[in-house]
Formats: C-alpha cells, structure tokens, sequence
C-alpha cells in the first residue's frame, strides 16, 4: 500500500477534502461531457451558471435544497454518533403520508390550523417511521443500516397503494394521485410567480436549533461521545439505547417534516413523485457539510444546484437524467476518498524507500 | 559517495547505536533537545525520567516512527536516515511500544502476521509464535480475539512480535508495568541472554529496582534534555530518583482515620458468567469496603479483574443485590446511576475509556464531571469545564499543553494524573481505581498514593486493584486476591507478606471464604 497512518489526523484535509472532491468531480465531470459530445465549457454554463441567471432559478434552488438540508441535520447526529440511517426518504415519504392524510381527511377546511395540524402529523410520521428501526436495534440489536432501507421500499408501497385505492381522487382518471390540497393545507407562496413557499422558515429554523443543538448542548457531546469512543459512553454511564432513539427519531421527524414540505407545497397532491430522492441525496449532504449544521448549509446548496443544473442539461443538452445521480454519486465517492487522506498519508517519496532497502541489504552482507 | 565494501556487522569498538544532537519539537513543548547517547553492542542500556521527560519520543525517533528536527543517528557506525517503521525493522530495530497498536478483531497470530509483512503460512507461525512465547516466559494463544485480551496480554504479544524478528537492538518502552513478577524473572533471562548474543536493549521503566538489576548503562532525561549519565548499579534507587525528579522522594503517610467507619462499597456473592468464551467467571466474590479505609485488591490481569471491574462501577450491570453503594443496592444500576450515587472509577484503560483519544481535556473533564456544575439546562458551560480541567491541571500537575490539549497528546502517567484528578474533585463517597500508577513514574506515583490515602482519611471508601504488591503493601489498610475469579479474603496488612498474598496469587487461599465452606 502506498499509504502510512498520519501520527494525528489532519485538520487541515478534513476541510480541503470538500473542496478537493468538488474539483475531481467537476474534472472527471468534464471528461464525462467530452465522452458525450458536448463542449464541457458550454456544459458547466449550462449546469451550474444558468440555473441561477433569474430569480425564478434562485426560487427553486432554495425550494430544492430546503428539503436537503432539514434533512440532512438530523442523519448529521446519527452519524456523528455512528447510527447510519440510510432510509430517510421512507421517513420523509411517511411524513408525507401523515401530513397529507390530514388535508385529504378536511378538505373542505379553511382552518388556519390545517397547516400546522399537517406539520405536526407529518413530523410525527416520519419520526414514528424512524423510531421502527430504533425499537428492532435495541430490542433485537437488528442493524439499522437494512431495516430503514427496507422500511423505506414499504413506506413507498404503502404509499403507492394509498393513491391508487383509498385515498385517489375520484375525478383523476385513474392517475394514482389524491385530490389537490386546498389554499388552507398548502404553504404560502413568498413571491408572485415564483414556487418559494414558508416552509423554507422550518429549514431555517432547524439549522439554528440544530446549531444550538450540536454546539451547546450536553445531549449532543454524548451521542458524540458514543460515536468516538463507545467505551467511554460505557463508562461514563451514557445510555447507548438514548442515541440510538434520538438519533433515529430525530432523523426521521426531520424527514417527516421535509416530506409535508413538499405535498404541502410544490407537489400539492400525494403522489408517487413526490421526491426525487431527497433522502438519499441528504446523505451525501451531510457527509460533504462535514456533519456541521452550517457546513450543510452550504452543501445542500451545492446539491439543489446539482439537481437544478441536472434538469436544465436535459432540456438544453438532451443529456440523459441519469446525469444528476451521477454528479450526486461521484461527489461523494471522491469526498470518502478525500477523506482517507484526514487519517492517512501517502508513503515517503520512492527515494527514501531505497534508501532503506539499501540498508537493509547492507545489514544482511 | 562511493560504495564501499559493508563492514561486518558487530565490528568490535563499533557502537551499535549513536544518536548525536537530537532535538524535536511539538508544537507546545520541546520533547527532546540535543540529546546524545551511546549504545555498545550487547549493551542493556536505561533511560530514565519522569512522565514527560521525552523518553518515548527519543525511541520513537530511533524507531523511526517520529521524524526528528535535527541531529544524527548512527548504526553500526555508518550514518542512517531512518524514515519509517519499517526502514528501523529493515536495520534490526524492534521496538515494543507504551501504548499498544494492535487490530482488536484480528487474532494474535493474524496480528503478527500482518506486522511481519511478507509471505507466510499462519499455521507454522503459530507454532513460532507458541515456542518463543513459552521459551521466554509469555503465555499466548497465538488463535485468541485481541479483543478478549487484557492489557498484559497485550503487551507480551507485541513482545513476542519483536522477538520473531531477530532485531541486532530491541527497544522496550516501560515492558514490565504489567506482567507477573515471575515473568519479569523470565523476561530479564531472556533479556540476559540476547544481550549476550550481542543484542543491545534499551529499556524504559519507572522500577527502579529493575533497572539496578538489569541495566549497565542509564541516561537520565528531565524536560527533554540529558541531565546524567549513571551506572544503575553503583547507584541506590533513591539517588536514581533523584537524578530523575532532582529533588528527594516524597515518602507516603498513613495516619490513623478517626471517623466513624460505615460500610459504604458492599460487594455480596457476586457471581457472573463472562461475556466472550475468553472472559473469567467471578465466583461468589463478597467484600465490603468502609469509609476511611484503603482495601486493595492483588493479583495479575485476567484472574477476572476486568469482569469485576466492569461489575462495579455499573458498565456491565448485575444482579440488584450484588452490589450496595452506601446503603442502597445498586448491582442492576448502569455506570451513571452509581456515579450519582457517590462512586467515582478509574479504569486501566486511559485512552478510549478513561478519556475519549479526540477531544480536549476540557471536554473530556465533561465526560464524568459534567455533575459539578459544568452542564446546566441541558446546556454545555464552556468556560466552567475549561475552569475544572485548568484546577485539575494545576493541582494535579499534569504536564500538557493546557486544558485545549487532546487528551491523545499526553504521555501516559500524565493523562492518569489528570483522570484520578478529575474523578477526586467529584468528591466521591467510593473511588475504585485500577493499577494506578501503572506507567506512572516514581514521584508522580508518590504523590497518586498520597492523595488516595489522603481521599480515604477523608472518609471516602478507595478499593484498589493493582498488579503492584509493593504499592498495595504502601497504602492498603486491607488486601484480598483475585486469582481465578475468586477473592480471597481480605486481610489487615499486618496479617499478611508479600509470600502469603503471592501463594494467594497463584490460587491457593489460605482459609475457604466462610460463604463458600458453606455452600459446599
Ligand atoms: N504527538 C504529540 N503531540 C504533541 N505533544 C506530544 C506528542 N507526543 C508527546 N508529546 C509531548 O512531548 C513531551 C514528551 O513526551 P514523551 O516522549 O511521551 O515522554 P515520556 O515518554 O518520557 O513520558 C510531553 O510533554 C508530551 O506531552
Ligand atoms: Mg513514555
């Protein structure tokens, strides 16, 4: 192997290995382009300059990465503690589903409470969604890893089955999709003409409460300290059953929430695309946000762009979809590269290995 | 250069090892500078100094695992750059390190396979590895969990590792802190014997006495530098220490406690099945430590210590009734409930589960201190926990770059000082501490057993359970054994000598405890 252990990590690289993972991805990104026949200077134009050359760009980057990063804030502590939630987007589909459930069982309310009845109930979903996993590990240490990822394919049925019988509205010739939510049951818009609804404010004020959370709270130092050193937690009595519930849960309620976010907002209906696999993509975020509540910030950015560029090359380049998940995938697999480098170093230059094996022949002459 | 014709390799007058002006800086202490030193062939050569002194990074740069700022090394007589590990193991330095690096879910043969490098046949090494453990007096089982191993277990495989090298020097950083006083017999013959063949050794120990056995040749260090050089044994070990402390050794006192003495540990037919198939059953274990007392606990590492240990301060829970603390039974409790209840525990094990390896010391006084006013409303007191580890600091005397340090950055006796500390200032009602001074040097481990004794007097409960005999004789008011996951009962320290509690050691209790005669 050509790498050594680093006598301490480095701090340095923990925050050039972003950077460096958004240049190789771009680099290889390029190659990917003059692959297909497409100028890359015209095709880094398209995705990651026009998408933002209007207002109604700007609208719909915070609309998609609102989502991303409320999610990403709660798979952020599970992770730190080493609890791998991967099936946010059924928590997130759940939450949908509790939430929208509310405005299809009032739909004629005009009630200034069915928003936040919705909210509730989509918080609540995805959270009882999260606290599955969470009750299967503690009771029957099942790894959390498999049971949200296949508690997030039934999520999806349940749902699929819900707009396809009870729930599907009546006059959408056969489309699998409910009514459409009334004024009272969808968020406000902020601008004339442009899709930004209030439910940005939720995102905004998690990232404050999870900044509070992760940086000043006792709670948060111990789901940390679990996941640095578990027999440390052990040992200083810090229950490790309180991480998993809490990070699973607030995992899920966060998901939940982003879920009502979208049904209540830019969909309007429930649906079977009711994400394009934001809980899936918010992982990447939150592994590239470096865990920090305002890192993700910047990182949701970064992938409601991907996604916003990802469309607009579909249309101007006739690119395949495929291309957003592939941008989204290289990211992360070049930042768990980076990554390697917090902890490792590559070997001294060959020279000096030579050296050494020189001495070595030396010593046995 | 030219190439010339290598030299042979123990060319007599040649020395093996010359480090000329070594100086090396980390970024908030000078570890070495300009240290020199001379090691001959066939050479058993110590170096001394207090926790901190620079010993550890001095081998590390001979090891090649620490890159020094300046200076030379000389091998065999020629000039040698030394860039890595490996380039040291090329040479025919082998080096058994202070704080072990060994893969837990590997086993012990596995381990040193993955060291060696190279081809080879697991099989066969496990009977190398079987032969020159028993020849030198280090039981393994090459096919057991690193995992289940206790810490001395630890260290004879990377003892062993060494050995199967055949190195021309073999360094030991403070080697014999945790093995059996017969396995330092054993560990010194062979020491004797490859000194013999030509092998030098520079060894590490805070045992003074070791080091007047074994050693020709000592350098002392104090703050990095090289204050003196001493044949050991010319010198008694009170003029080494004071070579090594520069100032005399403070002498441990026990006064006589005039408070009222309450049971405040009880410990009632305790028994437990291990966790892992490698683990000791504890057998019918009862003792009851009071206030203002000292009780220890004697015998080596993996006589159930650990399962103990564990049963204790609440990481393993047991039966309700096993365990009372002050009164209340407390066995089902987990490790914070005991903690809120007045006990406070030192493990054996600093880093990882003493104090977490990536954090500061001010974050990890939070770890267990976080009940003296450092949390409040759920919300960390940043100022008040950089205040607490600053006071542990200073009153303890832990040596380290201030209270921002990671706690991975101290050397071992110092981040010991600072976790007694830590858990003392919580004014406890029972402390229980394990191996103490362990890889502690001579006057800090005076001035630990000093303020435990001093806790005690206080009226706190302290059980201690050390490998040391001589330490526990020092400052325990009452001794019991474990051997075999059964304890002895404990006896006053006028009743008893080193020959009865080491008869005890190897399992043969001088009377059946009254619980067991009864049950049989
Ligand atoms: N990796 C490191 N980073 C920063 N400081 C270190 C590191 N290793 C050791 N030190 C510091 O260097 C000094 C010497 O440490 P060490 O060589 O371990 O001493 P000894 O082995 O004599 O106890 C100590 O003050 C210690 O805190
Ligand atoms: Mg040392």
């Amino acid at each position: 192997m050509l790498l050594e252990p680093r006598a301490t990590p480095s701090r340095w690289m923990s925050y050039a290995a972003p950077v460096l993972a958004i240049l190789l991805t771009l680099s290889v990104g390029a190659l990917l382009f003059l692959a297909l026949g497409i100028d890359p200077h015209e095709a880094f134009h398209v995705f990651f300059i026009k998408p933002l050359a209007d207002a109604n760009g700007w609208s719909e980057l915070l609309l998609k990465a609102a989502p991303l990063i409320l999610i990403a804030q709660g798979l952020a502590i599970g992770f730190r503690a080493r609890i791998f939630n991967i099936g946010a987007e059924g928590q997130l589909i759940m939450g949908a589903i509790f939430g929208g459930g509310v405005a299809i069982a009032f739909p004629e309310s005009q009630s200034a409470w069915l928003l936040p009845a919705m909210v509730l109930a989509g918080a609540l979903g995805g959270a009882l969604w999260g606290a599955i996993p969470a009750l299967l590990k503690t009771r029957f240490n099942a790894e959390e890893t498999l049971t949200t990822l296949m508690l997030a394919y039934v999520a999806n049925f349940i749902l699929s089955w819900l707009v396809s019988d009870p729930w599907r509205d009546p006059a959408g010739m056969n489309f699998p999709q409910s009514v459409m939510f009334g004024d009272a049951a969808l968020f406000s818009m902020l601008f004339d003409g442009l899709r930004l609804n209030t439910s940005v404010f939720i995102t905004a004020a998690a990232v404050l409460l999870f900044w509070l959370f992760v940086s000043k709270s006792f709670l948060s130092y111990q789901v940390t300290v679990g996941g640095l050193a578990p027999q440390a937690a052990r040992y200083a009595g810090f229950p490790a059953s309180r991480t998993v519930w809490l990070s699973l849960v607030l995992s899920g309620l966060t998901a939940g929430l982003a879920g009502i976010g979208e049904v209540a907002g830019p969909v309007g209906q429930l649906n079977l695309n009711i994400s394009p696999g934001y809980g899936y993509a918010a992982i990447i975020v939150a592994w590239i946000g470096r865990l920090h509540p305002v890192g993700i910030v910047f990182s949701g950015l970064l992938m409601a762009l991907i996604y916003l560029g990802g469309e607009a090359a579909q249309m101007a380049l006739q690119t395949p979809a495929a291309i957003t998940g592939i941008f989204q995938g290289m990211l992360l697999f070049f930042l768990l590269a980076c990554d390697v480098f917090i902890d490792f170093r590559l070997r001294k230059p060959l020279e000096k290995r030579r050296a050494a094996a020189l001495a070595k022949k030396r010593a046995t002459a | 250069m030219t190439p010339e014709p290598t030299p042979p390799v123990s060319l007599r007058g040649e020395p093996r090892l010359q480090l000329l002006h070594i100086s090396k800086r980390y970024p908030a202490v000078l570890a070495n500078e300009d240290v020199s030193l001379v090691v001959q062939p066939g050479e058993i050569h110590a170096v001394l100094g207090e926790n901190g002194a620079g010993k550890s990074t001095l081998m590390k740069v001979i090891y090649g695992a620490v890159k020094a700022d300046m200076g030379e090394i000389m091998w065999n007589g020629r000039q040698v750059d030394i860039p890595d590990p490996a380039a040291a193991r090329a040479l025919g330095i082998g080096m058994v390190f202070q704080h072990f690096s060994l893969f837990e879910t590997l086993t012990v043969v596995e381990n040193i396979a993955l060291s060696l490098g190279g081809e080879f046949d697991l099989a066969t090494l496990a009977v190398k590895v079987k032969e020159v453990s028993q020849r030198y007096g280090l039981p393994l089982d090459p096919l057991r969990h690193v995992h289940s191993l206790s810490v001395g277990e630890r260290q004879r495989v990377e003892i062993v590792r060494c050995l199967l090298q055949n190195p021309q020097l073999l360094i030991l950083d403070e080697p014999t802190s945790v093995l059996t006083p017969q396995a330092v017999r054993k560990l010194f013959e062979t020491l004797r014997q490859l000194a013999s063949e030509g092998v030098s050794i520079l060894y590490i120990s805070h045992k003074l006495d070791e080091i007047r056995e074994l050693c020709e040749r000592a350098t002392v260090m104090r703050g990095g530098r090289v204050t003196g050089e001493a044949d050991p044994r010319q010198e008694s070990s009170a003029s080494l220490a004071r070579m090594m402390i520069g100032r005399e050794l403070p002498h441990c006192e026990a006064p006589l406690f005039d408070g009222e003495r309450k049971p405040l540990l009880e410990i009632r037919s305790l028994s437990r099945e291990p966790e892992d198939a490698f683990g000791t059953r504890l057998t019918d274990i009862a003792l009851t430590v009071h206030s203002g007392e000292v009780v220890g606990i004697a015998g080596i590492s993996g006589n159930g210590q650990a399962e103990l240990l564990a049963a204790l301060s609440g990481e393993t829970p047991v039966a309700r009734e096993m365990v009372h603390l002050c009164g209340e039974a407390v066995g089902h409790r987990d490790a914070g409930a005991r903690r809120d209840r007045g006990l406070s525990f030192v493990p054996e094990e600093r880093l990882g589960r003493g104090a977490v390896p990536a954090m500061s010391l001010a974050d990890n006084a939070l770890l267990t201190a976080h009940r003296e006013g450092l949390v409040r409303h759920g919300m960390r007191r940043f100022a008040a926990a950089r205040e607490f580890a600053q006071r542990c600091i200073e009153r303890f005397d832990v040596r380290c770059g201030g209270s921002s340090a990671l706690a991975r950055s101290l050397s071992g006796g110092n981040l010991q000082k600072f976790i007694v500390g830590r858990e003392i200032m919580q004014t406890p009602k029972v402390m229980i501490v394990a191996q103490p001074t362990w890889g502690v040097d001579v006057g800090a481990s005076a001035f630990l057993r000093q303020t435990l004794l001093d806790l005690s007097r206080s009226g706190v409960g302290v059980l201690v359970i050390s490998e040391e005999l001589e330490e526990l004789f020092e400052i325990c008011d009452r001794i019991a054994v474990l051997a075999g996951g059964r304890l002895s009962p404990a006896v006053p320290r006028g009743q008893t000598n080193a020959e009865a509690i080491g008869l005890a050691m190897s399992g043969l209790f001088a009377q059946p405890t009254p619980e067991r005669a009864h049950a049989a």
